[in-house]
């Protein structure tokens, strides 16, 4: 929404500010400024000449040398090659030394305008610069009377009233500023001039004047015997006011009209449909003309569209229409869409002797919904879809006519044919000072807070009871005040939310934290952190092809993912059921970035679905998932694996599984982490092929861990376990293994076997090659026995050995010397 | 003649020790003059041929020798593991200019940085850090929060949708109503997390980013204790010297609403080509919850007030960290993040 601040200006007359002062309280007081333009930016020494005689440049053809009285004691000499000019033509003139704020091509407007200095043109001196109106940084668009090439010509009957060397920007109306506001939604009232006009004057407590309308209705003939209207969807138009106009001379609005609409940005065409916009703007209230003698029946039907029926709208588009869409018919077709476009056959053209003109009340969310759907959102449509007031379509009505009289564009007929929907009584809300204040933290006094409603037109009805406040009569323009609350902020609003005190809640103290879920990702992000992984974020949604590129099965339950029904595009439409494609794509990422040694990980949800389609929650699984390329291999992200499990307070060993199963790992490099009977995720070398599609080259490495299920066995409650005093004593175990027999199960032989003395074990030697017979590796062990209560005896540590080594071998492993 | 011996070997050693050019070389006057076939060991063995009485005499002078000959022995090994020393700290001088090795470290995503320095900051206040689901039901994400089914609000915020019932969310906000059902009053939590909204990826916008909600539901909170809040907030996030500014909004869900703007952390308010020069910039949208709301989350309206906030994680990370494209956030270059 914007407005020129002049016509602000014009209902609150005692506006006396700059732009700027004017934006920041307007900002402050709820009314948010989102920018202003001044229209006469970089205009300097702009003023009104004549030109007096126009001769032919002696050395050039295209030029003419102009003598222009711009007031002074003497003519200047303006040499100009613009050709539409006529001696006696009243235009503005730049002045040696002044600036226009562009070129007259109408390319976009230099940041600092362009200085105009008197200088030689082909040898003849010329003072300054006749301009067009491009070069005032205006266009032909706002300035219909204005050449389509060539110097500005003031019409002659404005030129009458405007002495020589006065200021042409002043007589040109655009010594003013285009205000752009951000409205919400819930402020339809503010669609309008209006509407802003009454909060200005509220926030810089001026008196509010809004125009004063009466109508004439100088015609005889009556509105009800020329027109009938009927209403059959009423849920979808509580209101239509209808009016005529005869003896329509069509021509163009004056001065001061075309200028109010201009410096809106809206181009004036002629007083018909200029009245229709300004009354649009004035009241937030969108009209429309149509030609009576077009209507058939002189009948006005306001009824659903059939399924499929079709229209032509006044742009030529024909559109498809369904039962949701509200038309505006006569007694025996569509004349135009409820509140988005009219039609094509009912339109105004310059021969239009008798105008039928609407303001109708229409269900905001039907025209919001229509004009989405039939793709046709108009500036009407925008403003209808707000939820209008009713009242304001007899107001916005009276005041079209009013203009049609006072314009000479037409003789309005008696009265109106006014079909609605009994208007709801006004809103009564209980006037609570103490309670208002009680609830900002504020003690204002029961005269300013009905001093702030005076001005917003809320008027206060006393009590008879005495004890109590009384209460406020709601305007029916304010639809967004409904309660208690509402009151209070336009309290805060107009008192200023600046002065509110800032206060810190007095009340119970309360014990604020993290839940045991952030606890773990806080701790388990230390660890990956540590080992070097960069923290990573990627979507939650992607692409169904993911699952193809990560090599699932058709029927994998991967596969079940949750659809978006809307998605941006098939890459961002399914939510993710594996964490892996987002790291990987990432890593691709690095790697084609050249990015060497590159370690990400990413703690995010999957969204798994019990069954499809989702009826109640899915379960959102936060998953840890560490992948890097480079430097370090299977083992190393083991390494970290098995630290996060610690961080999370996990004592047992975890066993590695390699069968995991996921097809997007190397078949033979992928195992699966298992706590007890929990699985809790899985670790391996991504596939080489699913690597490459990723445009990771050379080998990756990726772990998920499912957060949920490691929480379940997390425990973060430390607890001290004491130092050794006593010697232990270790033993190396030295064997030949068949390659198939895994380190996992000897180490679980030695676990199981070594009995409570069994304090820890680790592999220090592993070689396949020669020396070793095919099928065999070589493996050593040193195992470390110790006794918490005494020292060991050595015989003890044998007996436990001699279990362990007859386990070993029933593994088919030959123990070396 | 004993006695001469024993001058005699003492100055021997004495002279050996001054030549003494390695801890060996002391070890070996040692053995020869005090070890078990030692001169002074020899002199003793010889006590033998001397007159009983005698003996203490000449034993005392061995033993005073002997003594005089240990601490000269002392003496020499000291200064010479001092020379040593001192050799070997010379000729070990290096070059502190060379490179430094590191361990490579991690680092934190910045939202993640940004996150917990709010999380920090309210914890401290005695809020509690919950969450809420992602995907989400309309209710939650909107009926519950006085946006009815209608309400242009809803197209405004362009939902994906999974179906007519489950969406993914929009905003935090709805955790607001899952924490207010609980009916655990006094609440004082912020809720974290992505919420999701149908925008194509560019410089400023992510179909995924994340808000910050905060909500306080007690008896008697009021508009002044948002405004105290938020400003501590603010100085706590983006400097003590911050200013915040209050100024009127429209949110369903709350009222009186505000947008909160904090004084230009660049210019100091003057206005520069960062605040566009507003000397401002906006930062958080708040206010009092309102009683319909606390009312559908069966609240009582009368007895409770209470005030919300909502807060973009990404717009708190993009300003105070001077990123200019919020497509960094999300293509994980390891440049960027290492950064943070």
């Amino acid at each position: 929404m914007n407005t020129p601040l002049s016509w602000i200006k014009d209902y609150v007359p005692g506006l006396d500010v700059t732009d700027k002062e004017y934006s920041d309280a307007m900002t402050l007081s709820g009314t948010k400024v989102e920018s202003f333009s001044r229209l006469d930016k970089n205009l300097e020494k702009i003023v009104v000449g004549r030109v007096e005689k126009i001769e032919h440049h002696p050395d050039a053809d295209r030029l003419w040398v102009c003598s222009v009285n711009v007031g002074a004691d003497s003519n200047i000499v303006i040499v100009t090659s613009a050709q539409n000019l006529q001696e006696g033509d009243v235009v503005p003139v730049c002045l040696d030394g002044g600036k226009v704020a562009g070129g007259h091509d109408g390319s976009p407007l230099p940041e600092d305008g362009i200085r105009i200095k008197a200088g030689k043109m082909r040898g003849i001196e010329s003072d300054g610069m006749m301009c067009g109106i491009e070069e005032l940084g205006s266009s032909r668009d706002m300035y219909p009377e204005a050449p389509e090439d060539g110097i500005y010509v003031f019409p002659k009957e404005r030129a009458k009233e405007l002495a020589l060397g006065s200021d042409a920007v002043e007589a040109l109306g655009l010594h003013d500023t285009n205000i752009e506001y951000e409205i919400t939604s819930n402020r339809v009232d503010c669609y309008s001039v209006l509407g802003i006009a009454r909060e200005a004057a509220a926030t810089f407590n001026k008196p509010f004047t809004p125009p004063q309308v009466t109508v004439r209705h100088e015609d005889e003939k009556r509105a009800e015997d020329m027109i009938d209207v009927e209403i059959i969807d009423r849920d979808l138009c509580t209101r239509y006011v209808a009016a005529v106009c005869t003896d329509i001379k069509i021509g163009p609005s004056p001065f001061w009209l075309q200028r109010r609409l201009a410096n809106f940005g809206i181009r004036p065409i002629n007083n018909l449909v200029d009245i229709t916009n300004f009354v649009m703007m004035e009241y937030g209230q969108p009209m429309h003309a149509y030609d009576y003698d077009t209507i058939r029946g002189h009948k006005i039907i306001v009824r659903r569209a059939h399924d499929g029926e079709e229209f032509v709208t006044l742009d030529g588009q024909t559109r498809h229409l369904d039962r949701d869409v509200l038309l505006i018919n006569d007694a025996e077709r569509p004349v135009g869409v409820a509140g988005i476009m009219g039609g094509e056959d009912s339109m105004i053209t310059d021969s239009v002797k008798t105008v039928l003109f609407e303001a109708a009340t229409f269900n905001g969310t039907n025209i919001r919904k229509s004009a989405k759907r039939i793709g046709m959102r108009t500036d009407a449509s925008g403003i209808f879809e707000k939820g209008l007031d009713p009242n304001n379509a007899m107001a916005a009505m009276e005041r079209a006519c009013q203009l049609m009289e006072e314009l000479g564009c037409g003789k309005v007929a008696k009265g109106y044919v006014d079909v609605k929907e009994e208007i709801a009584p006004p809103v009564r809300i209980p006037f609570q000072p103490e309670k208002i204040n009680a609830f900002l933290g504020t003690d204002y006094s029961k005269d300013t807070m009905l001093e702030i409603f005076k001005k917003l037109e809320l008027e206060y009805v006393p009590t008879s009871a005495g004890d109590a406040d009384g209460e406020l009569v709601i305007p029916s323009f304010r639809q967004d005040l409904k309660g208690f609350c509402d009151i209070a902020e336009e309290v805060a609003r107009f008192t200023g939310y600046d002065r509110i005190p800032s206060t810190l809640p007095s009340s119970s103290a309360t014990v604020g934290g993290i839940s045991p879920m952030m606890v773990l990702e806080r701790a388990a992000k230390v660890v990956v952190m540590a080992y070097g992984f960069n923290e990573a974020m990627t979507f939650s949604f992607e692409s169904p092809k993911v699952f193809d590129q990560l090599k699932f099965a058709g029927d994998a339950k991967e596969r079940q993912a949750i659809k978006i029904s809307n998605p941006l595009g098939e890459d961002f439409s399914v939510m993710r059921t594996t964490p892996v494609n987002g790291l990987l794509t990432s890593l691709g990422t690095n790697y084609s970035r050249r990015n060497k040694d590159v370690k990400l990980f990413e703690i995010a949800k999957v969204y798994l679905a019990d069954e499809l389609p989702l009826t109640d929650y899915p379960d959102e699984r936060p998953q840890l998932t560490a992948g890097f390329y480079g430097e370090g291999d299977f083992f190393s992200l083991k390494g970290v694996v098995e630290d996060v499990l610690t961080a999370a307070g996990i004592k047992d060993k975890p066993s590695y599984d390699p069968e995991a199963g996921k097809p997007f790992l190397h078949p033979g490099r992928q195992a699966k982490v298992t706590v007890g009977d929990t699985e809790l995720g899985y670790i391996g070398e991504v596939h080489p092929a699913v690597a490459k599609s990723y445009g990771i080259g050379g080998r990756a490495y990726i772990t998920v861990l499912d957060l949920k299920k490691v929480l379940a066995k997390s425990n973060f409650g430390h607890h001290y376990e004491g130092i050794a005093r006593f010697p232990g004593m270790s033993r190396d175990i030295s064997m030949v293994v068949p390659k198939s027999v895994t380190a996992g199960q000897i180490e679980a032989v030695i676990a199981q076997r070594g009995g409570k003395l069994l304090e820890s074990y680790s592999l220090f030697d592993i070689y396949e090659g020669e020396q070793i017979k095919e099928g065999f590796k070589s493996m050593a062990y040193s195992l470390t026995f110790r006794n918490k209560e005494r020292t060991l005896e050595s015989e003890e540590v044998e007996k436990a050995m001699k279990k362990i080594l007859n386990g070993l071998e029933g593994l088919g492993i030959e123990l070396r010397a | 003649m004993i006695q001469e011996d024993l001058e005699r070997i003492r100055k021997e050693a004495q002279e050996r020790m001054s030549r003494a050019f390695s801890p060996e070389d002391i070890n070996q006057i040692k053995v020869n003059i005090l070890g078990k076939k030692g001169q002074l060991t020899g002199i003793l063995k010889s006590m033998k041929d001397v007159a009983p009485e005698d003996r203490p005499k000449i034993g005392q002078m061995v033993n005073e020798t002997r003594a005089r000959i240990e601490a000269a022995l002392e003496d020499a090994q000291r200064s010479l593991e001092a020379r040593l020393l001192e050799e070997r700290l010379k000729a070990e001088v290096i070059d502190v200019t060379l490179p430094a090795k590191k361990i490579e470290r991690g680092h934190s995503h910045p939202n993640s940085v940004a996150l917990r320095e709010i999380e920090d900051v309210f914890i401290g206040m005695g809020y509690e850090v919950v969450e809420g689901p992602e995907i989400e039901k309309d209710y939650y994400n909107f009926e519950a929060l006085n946006i009815p089914a209608d309400h242009p609000a809803k197209d405004e915020q362009d939902t994906f949708y999974i179906n007519g019932e489950m969406l993914l969310r929009t905003q935090t906000s709805g955790t607001q109503v899952h924490e207010m059902e609980k009916g655990r009053i006094p609440i004082r939590m912020i809720a974290p997390g992505r919420v999701y909204r149908a925008d194509e990826v560019d410089a400023t916008h992510s179909p995924v980013f994340h808000q910050v909600e905060g909500l306080v539901i007690d008896k008697g909170i009021t508009f002044a204790d948002l405004k105290g809040t938020l400003a501590e907030f603010a100085k706590s996030i983006f400097g003590e010297d911050t200013k915040v500014r209050f100024r009127p909004h429209h949110f369903p869900f709350t009222e009186p609403s505000a947008e909160m703007d904090i004084s230009c952390y660049k210019c100091k308010g003057k206005g520069c080509s960062f605040c566009k020069n507003e000397g401002w910039i906006e930062i958080l949208g708040c206010g009092m919850v309102h009683p319909h709301v606390l009312e559908m989350s069966g609240i009582n309206p009368d007895e409770y007030t209470g005030f919300a906030f909502g807060v973009g994680l990404e717009r708190v990370a993009l300003l105070k960290y001077e990123i200019d494209d919020m497509r960094l956030l999300y293509e994980n270059d390891v440049r960027f993040i290492r950064q943070f």
